[in-house]
């Protein structure tokens, strides 16, 4: 789960890391009240869950009221790689001499937790660690010790931070793997770490991004989840309890099982359709779920055709079957044409119970999403 | 002979008293696996399906003499579970819980380190011997006794490509469900290194996924290590960047890394034939066969 950079860094100050004054605003006329307010120049930086939003024109720097009050205009409803932006953080601009980075991330390989120091701040780290992977110290934590104080002091070293600065730079480094480690972050990010004439350190952006595993435990940070951001169906999806990716294909698929979902996915693209979404209705699928993620991909106006593939394990066919009949048995008119594929426990009975009035049967993988992208073509067309 | 589990092989269930660990008992005794305790803080002195369920996993280990544990417990309680097994100690447990965060694995992984136990998952359908045990969620019904040797991320794609195998006759020696999480104990290089040294294992299929590195070092290892012929499949082609598929690890990351292109080009260069369908692996093990 991801939170908005003003509640990234309301966890942040809460730690005692430094960020610029800052206030949240939903209209052009309170971010100009809190420009006025924290004194100008300003940022005004569209919170929406985007990389390179600067880039792409959602964070701009304002000396006058005026400038303010346009640039809240223009950034307020925009619409930024697809994100509607509906509130800006109206933040003092820092007046910095660097821009450094420091991040804390688990490294999956290693199993252990990594934290990162580097001078080049203020750009794409990613694209720092593929150029020039050396301009980043990074120091794998023991998850059993937490990170040693020499550590954060090891890794501002060899990252070549300004001795003027290290201390501060270190402290903050071991406050944000402290923080990650209590709120079971997955990434923390201050990029950039901004360094100011007077050699005062602060976090002029702010990413912190959490297990969702781990919201549980969590429970004021979960509250922070934005459902609201999130595409129209992913949003029914979490209602709905599906794991639910939207693409832009035209062939809807439904199956149980992360890796076979995912395959079927692949083999749409292989026999030259186009998937229109991941959706994974779990394990023991019953008539409701079924019915539920039917509705799913249905409601999605770019599918033309359906792919309803099940491999039960302690799924059974017959139950999906019974589920898939009355569904569709509900409708006048099918919306879309549904192929289906059942396999593994009670397949057989699930294919006799099948009603092909509704439904067209295939009996293998490949079949059923070859059919599936013959009918999203004849749809089309 | 066979990886990992066998007809000796002797089980405890961690969580046995809730509705999946009491089902799955069932469904592991019928299927003839030796399940000979449970093991439920506060529920010792039960019986569940005929077997009796103990305190603690260390006090289940030493009155019925277990070696292997599967874990049903809730994610909320499941770390601690991990380290009670590796403490008991055993020699393999299977961790089917799904959703632990990443940061209990991260510790319960470091603790496995420092121990001679195989920890299989967590989030995976467990490990199946044909005809001799299953430990885990895996349907007995489509698995049969054979020379291919199986590892997988993934549940339900493991059943389709066992469904291919044994349609044309491929029995497996055994099977190792590996998991979909980010941080898991056994990984595709700990198995391929178990089946390479298994006489009874003639050819070995790998189905990886996106996200993370695994396949790639897995291609590297098998290059300078394993001697038994290698079948992989990748699953998530069409996966965009960004987006959790699923499986908390099967996620490629916005600079591009765990993409399918990256893992398919790094097990081909290793000499491993990649199958574009889940039949086209079977197909390759026919060949090599």
């Amino acid at each position: 789960m991801r939170l908005h950079e003003y509640q990234a860094k309301e966890v942040f100050v809460e730690a005692g890391i430094p960020v610029p004054d800052a206030e949240l605003a939903r209209t052009a006329e309170e971010a100009v009240a809190a420009a006025e307010e924290i004194g100008y120049p300003v940022a005004i930086k569209a919170q929406v869950h985007v990389g390179g939003r600067g880039k792409a024109g959602g964070i701009e720097l304002v000396e006058t009221e005026e400038e303010a009050r346009e640039a809240a205009d223009r950034i307020l409803g925009m619409d930024l790689k697809g994100f509607h932006v509906d509130r800006v953080l109206v933040e003092d601009a820092v007046d910095f001499v660097n821009e450094l980075y420091v991040g804390v991330t688990m490294d999956r390989g290693v199993g252990r937790p990594v934290a990162m120091v580097s001078t080049r701040g203020g750009v794409n780290i990613e694209e720092v660690a593929e150029e020039d992977p050396d301009a980043i110290a990074r120091e794998h934590v023991d998850p059993a010790f937490g990170m040693h104080d020499f550590q954060a002091r090891k890794a501002v070293y060899d990252a070549g931070i300004d001795r003027d600065v290290a201390g501060d730079v270190a402290s903050i480094l071991t406050t944000l793997y402290d923080l990650w480690e209590e709120r079971d972050g997955s990434d923390a990010e201050i990029n950039p770490l901004m360094v100011t004439a007077d050699d005062e350190v602060i976090a002029a952006d702010a990413v912190f991004n959490i297990d969702g595993d781990a919201l549980f435990r969590q429970p004021d940070l979960a509250e922070m989840e934005d459902e609201a951001a999130e595409d129209d169906l992913e949003a029914k999806a979490n209602e709905y309890g599906f794991d639910y990716v939207r693409l832009d294909g035209n062939v809807g698929i439904i199956g149980n099982g992360a890796g076979l979902v995912m395959t079927t996915l692949d083999l749409v693209d292989y026999y030259g359709g186009a998937p229109a979404n991941f959706l994974d209705i779990g394990g023991g699928a019953k008539a409701e779920r079924v019915a539920n993620a039917l509705d799913m991909v249905f409601s999605d106006e770019n599918v033309d055709a359906v792919v309803f593939n099940i491999f039960g394990g302690i799924t059974r066919g017959d139950e999906v079957a019974n589920g898939i009949n009355s569904a569709l048995g509900q409708f006048d008119d099918i919306p879309k044409p549904v192929i289906v594929r059942l396999a593994g426990t009670k397949a057989e009975e699930g294919m006799e119970i099948l009603n092909t009035d509704l439904v067209q049967v295939e009996a293998t993988l490949e079949d059923a999403v070859q059919a599936a992208v013959a009918a999203a073509e004849e749809v089309d067309s | 002979m066979s990886v990992l589990v066998d007809e000796d092989t002797r089980v405890v269930v961690q969580g046995i008293t809730g509705g999946e660990g009491k089902f799955h008992t069932e469904q592991m005794l019928a299927y003839g696996t030796s399940v000979v305790a449970g093991a439920v803080p506060g529920k010792g002195g039960q019986e569940v399906a005929g077997v009796p369920v103990y305190d603690t996993v260390s006090r289940a280990a030493r009155e019925e003499d277990a070696d292997a544990s599967v874990v049903f417990v809730p994610p909320a309680f499941a770390a601690d579970a991990l380290f009670e097994a590796l403490d008991a100690p055993l020699d393999l447990v299977v961790a089917i819980t799904e959703g632990i965060p990443t940061q209990d694995m991260s510790r319960v992984y470091r603790r496995q380190q420092e121990t001679d136990t195989y920890l299989v998952g967590p989030n995976c359908p467990g490990v199946i011997t044909p005809g001799e045990a299953k430990l885990g969620i895996l349907p007995g019904n489509i698995f049969s006794d054979g020379s291919v040797g199986l590892i997988s991320r993934s549940g339900t794609l493991t059943y389709q490509v066992v469904d291919n195998l044994t349609e044309r006759g491929l029995g497996q020696s055994t099977a190792i469900g590996i998991g979909g999480d980010p941080i898991i104990g056994t990984d595709f290089i700990d198995a391929l290194e178990l089946f390479d040294a298994d006489s009874e294992t003639d050819a070995i299929v790998m189905c990886g996924e996106i996200g993370g590195e695994d396949e790639e070092d897995a291609a590297e290892y098998i290059d300078q290590h394993v001697d038994t012929p290698v079948v992989g499949f990748i699953a998530g082609r069409t996966a965009p960047p960004g987006k959790r598929m699923g499986h908390a690890g099967a996620i490629v990351s916005g600079s591009g890394t765990g993409t399918a292109e990256s893992k398919i080009n790094a097990l081909e260069s290793a000499g491993v034939p990649i199958g574009d369908t889940p039949e086209e692996v079977a197909d390759s093990v026919d060949e090599l066969l």
